[in-house]
Parts: C-alpha cells; structure tokens; sequence
C-alpha cells in the first residue's frame, strides 16, 4: 500500500518544480525584455539605470526607465491577471472552457472602457481622472459575469452550451454599444480609441501603470485566498456547501477579483486572447487541478507569457510593432484546437 | 436529534413536500423510502439546508438555516446521489476534499484509511473521472466519512451521515459493505438518515423508516411497524407481501406476482 506521503507527494512536488522554473524563466523574461529593443542597452546598463540611474546617459535611461520598465512591468501584471481570471472563472464554473476572452467578459470590458473614453468627459466620475477608464472597464467585466453567472446557472449547475452561447450573445451586444459609441464619438476620441483598440502593450506609461496595477493587483491578492473553495467548488456548489464552504461569499469574491483584474487588464492592453485558458490548463495537466497550485504558478507563467509575447511583437517586424494580441492569438489558437481535438478534456460538453 | 417540523417546498408550482414532520435520532439507521417522485430525495435536500423550505430544522439543536456552512459541516456530511468533476482531480485528492484544510491540509492524514474503509485502497493516485459510477460513488463515500470521521464529537453530541441513494449505483456485494459502514456509524453513536430504494437492504441495516407518498409521509416508526403488506402497497401502487420472520431477523419483501407465480 501506498503511503500518504508518497501517494500525494508527485503532483505537490512537480508543482514546486514547476513554480522554481517559472520564477527562472520569469527573471530571464524580466532580463531580455529590459535590454532587447531598437536601442542597444546591456543587461549591465540596465541594472546601472535601476540602482544609480544618474552615471547613465540619457538617452539610455529614458529608454529604460520611462519606456521599457514599465512596459515590462505592464506586461508582468496584466499576463498574470488574464492568467490567474481565467484559472478563477474556470474553477467558478466548474468549465475548462470559461475565459474572459471567450465568454464575453473582455467585451464586456471594452465596451465599459469605450464608454470611459467616450462620454468619460460628460460623466460625473471624470474626476477620476486616468482612473476612469480602467474602473469602467472592470466594471463592465463585473456586469457580464454577473449576467453569465445569472441566465447559465440553475441551481448551482452551469450549462456550458447556455454559457458559450449567452458569452457570445452578450459579446455581439457589447460589440454594439461599442459601435454606437464610436459612432458617435468626435476625433480626439477616435483616436483614443483607435490606440486602445490596438491591443498592444505599446502604450504603457508610468501613469497607465499606477492606474491600472493597483486594481489588476487587488484582484490577485483577492484571487489567491479562493484558491481552497475553489477546490471545494469543483464538487458542486450544493457539495461545496456540505464540506463547510461559505459558497456566497466565495461566488462573489471570485466574480469581483477576476472583474476587478480582467477588466483593468482590457483597459490597458486592449484584447490579448488565450493566455486565460492556454497556462491554466497547460499548469493543469503538469502539475494537476490543485487551485491553490495552480494560481500562484498561472500567474508567474501568464506574466512570463505575457513578458515573450510582447518580446515577439517587438522584434519580429522591427522597426515596427505587431498588436501583442496577434502574437497571443498565433501561439494560442492551435493550443486550444489541440485541447479540443484531445476531446475527454471537457468532460460534460 | 435532526427534527423537521413541517416542511413545505414548492418548486416552481408544484408543491413537493405537503407538511412533513419527523424526526430521526442518533445511534440509529434511519432509511427515507417511498415511490419516485414521492419527495425523498426533496426532504433530504431540505434536512441538508440545499433547498429553501417552509417550516423549522434543527440538528443537534442547531436551526440548519442559521448556522454557518463550516459549523454545520463539523457535525454532519452529506453523500449526494453521484457527484461529476470537470478536472482530473486524483483520488486521494478528492478525498481529502472532506478534510477540513482542503487537498494540501496537513496533520494526520485519514486518506489512506477512508479508502480502506470503502474497499479502494490502492486507488489514491487514479484519476476521478476514470473510474466508473459505482467506483466514484465509493469515493465520495470517503470522503464524506473522512468529513465526520469520529461518530460522535468531542463534547458528546453526535455526528450524521446524510446519505442519498448510497447503494444505488453499486454491485451487491459492496451494497453490503456500505450499509454496514452506515451501521457501524450508528453503532458508534453516529446518526444516520439514507434514501434508499432498496425496502430489503433497508429491512437488513436499518431502525427506523420514513414512507413517503405524494409529499407526505404515509407511515413512519420502526421497520417492523412500516413494513407491512398494505402500507406498501398503497404507497407503491402494486401488490407487495412482507416475508414473515423470527424478530432476530430482518424482514424481506416480494413483489406480489412474483409470491403469485409459485
């Protein structure tokens, strides 16, 4: 017979592993993304821009301290958040298919980022300043989970088909709203949108960042504590109820933390696809289901993503700059044909 | 004690439990039968605290609606009828889930032990979904002893299993050996109530037995009293004979065609 040590030992243990080397490939990530880019700057330049920033030239530091840092730093939390909402939305509704990006959540967001910029100058909230448009978008992201959440769930069971299908429906409606806002919007806005639309991290700037980090950052910090009623939810909300979880609670705080970071994420990156459903479930089959595993190690793994993507869409058309969202999408499309072709992977569906 | 004092549900229109009250008490098997659609399965969803209902539950004195999930969860575990999962949780990983402290908790570690107790002691490292329904429900059948591991809590009051439909998926032989779990539960102190379809198992394992019909319970007591030849056929709608034994064994039941055919 097995011992309990040894019986739980290997997926527990691979997990560690896996966490070691994403903290590796996080810091070598970290490292190409300071020092690649059309201005040659060394990886010591780097750390000398960082500690004593006044022996370099200025050129250099502005390169490294008001482009690329907080870009890298940008590109760090918003991997993390799609990352780590996903894995969240997966475990809410007990579906390997949920992702902001494909049930509509990100449009969601995008259409309360648009009405941000658009009508952000006649609302009462303008005083919220660079804050408003993130706030929106999270908003909007808060809106369509609730929605989701309300017309798929019967009596704790989530219809993925009801789910899929009402993403879509909500998808197409926020598309919409977008549409009749852009139409109506004057020139200034147009372009706003226009750079928002992107989906790049191009435009990220130390006031974006202070913006938009902290809510993305409240979301993981609300995210982490699920990670044991998650676990519990996979049995069903009824089950996890029996096994003594506070399933309300833990319902809401799920659907606020993954509104509070996809929604911020949408705001400042646009819509980059694929990272929410492609490390969770790549983490998954590693190292196994275990949340409160998997959400530490899927927010390392989508930053580091993240960090590679945004390197790829940098060099690979230097000078120019291809949207970090075709990059996503080009690694993660064939991913997820790939999940589907293995097939027993969804279970129910 | 787990008391119901008159419950009502309605789901949408119709209204599944018509004022239903009982009570169950502890150190005793306590099996729910009756017909489909005659509300067991409903009454087991409102004793659990699952389903909103008119009326008053207590467990051990506790009113079920007002008392936190984690306090209710130390006193007593519920079996559903089968449970699904989406992602390839193990075994012991499932099992654990009945742990307080989740998958990774700590401490002294009953896994391997719940798994023995239900026959599946060289499973812990296979995946959930890959076994089949009757494997599963055993699963889940330990993890929900390793919820309420002792019968009876520290401060003496007692622990319940909540079971529904705990052989329905199984072979005959681990039939038994779950009935005689939940009887050694009883033994111990513990409180169990059960649906069962099965009126033999039920005869075999258990004290007291609730009938069900339409909503409401036809008859209740001990198995003696409720196992007789025109409560159950009215409550089933067909022709049934209890076999007549000595009262150190259990009762048997027949369907009447089949008495008929000898």
């Amino acid at each position: 017979m097995v011992a309990y040590a040894d019986s739980i030992a290997p997926r527990r243990a691979i997990a560690l592993r896996v966490r070691g080397w994403l903290w590796v490939a996080l810091i070598a990530s970290c490292i190409l993304s300071l020092t690649t880019g059309a201005t040659g700057v060394t990886l010591w330049d780097a750390l000398v821009a960082l500690l004593t920033p006044a022996e370099l030239p200025l050129s250099s530091k502005v390169v490294l301290w008001d482009i690329r840092l907080p870009r890298m730093l940008m590109a760090m939390v918003v991997g993390a958040s799609l990352a780590v909402s996903g894995a969240v939305m997966q475990g809410l509704f007990r579906n390997p298919l949920a992702d902001p990006g494909i049930v509509g959540v990100s449009a969601g967001a995008g259409t309360g980022a648009v009405v941000a910029i658009v009508l952000g100058g006649a609302m009462p909230f303008a005083a919220l300043g660079p804050w408003l448009v993130p706030v929106a978008a999270a908003a909007g992201a808060w809106a369509t989970i609730m929605v989701l959440y309300l017309i798929a769930t019967r009596r704790g069971v989530t219809a993925i088909a009801t789910l899929l299908l009402a993403g879509i429906a909500i998808a197409a409606l926020a598309g919409a709203l977008s549409g009749v806002l852009i139409y109506a919007a004057d020139d200034t806005q147009l372009r706003d949108l226009t750079f928002w639309g992107l989906g790049s991290l191009a435009g990220a700037t130390w006031t974006k960042l202070l913006a938009a980090g902290p809510l993305m950052l409240a979301g993981l910090a609300c995210a982490r504590p699920l990670a044991r009623g998650l676990n519990g939810l996979a049995l069903g909300e009824a089950a996890a109820h029996h096994i003594g979880l506070p399933v309300q609670r833990l319902k809401r705080l799920a659907i606020l933390s993954t509104a509070a970071a996809t929604g911020a994420a949408v705001a400042v990156s646009g819509g980059i696809g694929f990272v929410g459903i492609v490390v969770p479930h790549l983490l998954r089959l590693i190292s196994g289901p275990d949340h409160e595993e998997l959400l530490p190690n899927a927010a390392l793994m989508g930053a580091s993503l993240l960090l590679l993507a945004d390197l790829i869409s940098r060099v690979i058309v230097a000078p120019a700059e291809l949207p970090i969202g075709i990059v996503t999408a080009t690694l993660g499309g064939p991913f997820f044909l790939w999940l589907l072709l293995r097939g027993r992977t969804f279970g129910g569906l | 004690m787990l008391i119901a004092n008159d419950i009502h549900v309605r789901l949408g229109h119709k209204e599944i439990l018509r004022g239903v009250t009982t009570s169950f008490a502890p150190a005793q098997v306590s099996v729910i039968v009756g017909p489909n659609g005659s509300g067991k399965t409903t009454l087991l969803r409102a004793l659990t605290a699952e389903l909103p209902c008119a009326g008053q539950i207590t467990l051990n004195g506790h009113d079920i609606r007002a008392t936190p999930a984690w306090k209710l969860a130390a006193i007593r575990a519920v079996l559903p009828q089968s449970t699904v999962l989406t992602f390839p949780f193990t075994v012991a990983e499932v099992v654990r889930l009945g742990q307080m402290g989740g998958i990774g908790a700590g401490g002294p570690d009953r896994t391997v032990e719940a798994l023995n107790r239900v026959g599946l002691q060289s499973y812990g490292e296979r995946f959930y979904s890959d076994l089949s329904g009757g494997e599963q429900q055993r699963v889940q059948l330990a993890r929900v002893l390793l919820q309420v591991w002792r019968p009876v809590g520290p401060d003496g009051s007692p622990r319940w299993l909540i079971l529904d439909e705990p052989v329905s998926s199984l072979d005959i032989g681990h039939q038994l050996m779950v009935m005689q779990i939940a009887r050694d539960f009883a033994d111990q102190g513990g409180g169990v109530v059960a649906v069962m379809h099965d009126l033999n198992l039920s005869a075999m394992f258990a004290d007291h037995m609730v009938l069900m019909r339409n909503g409401r319970i036809a008859v209740q007591g001990l198995v003696r009293e409720v196992l007789v030849d025109h409560h159950l056929s009215a409550a089933y709608g067909c022709g049934l004979r209890v076999g007549v034994t000595p009262p150190e064994q259990p009762l048997f039941v027949l369907p009447q065609a089949a008495l008929t055919e000898d």
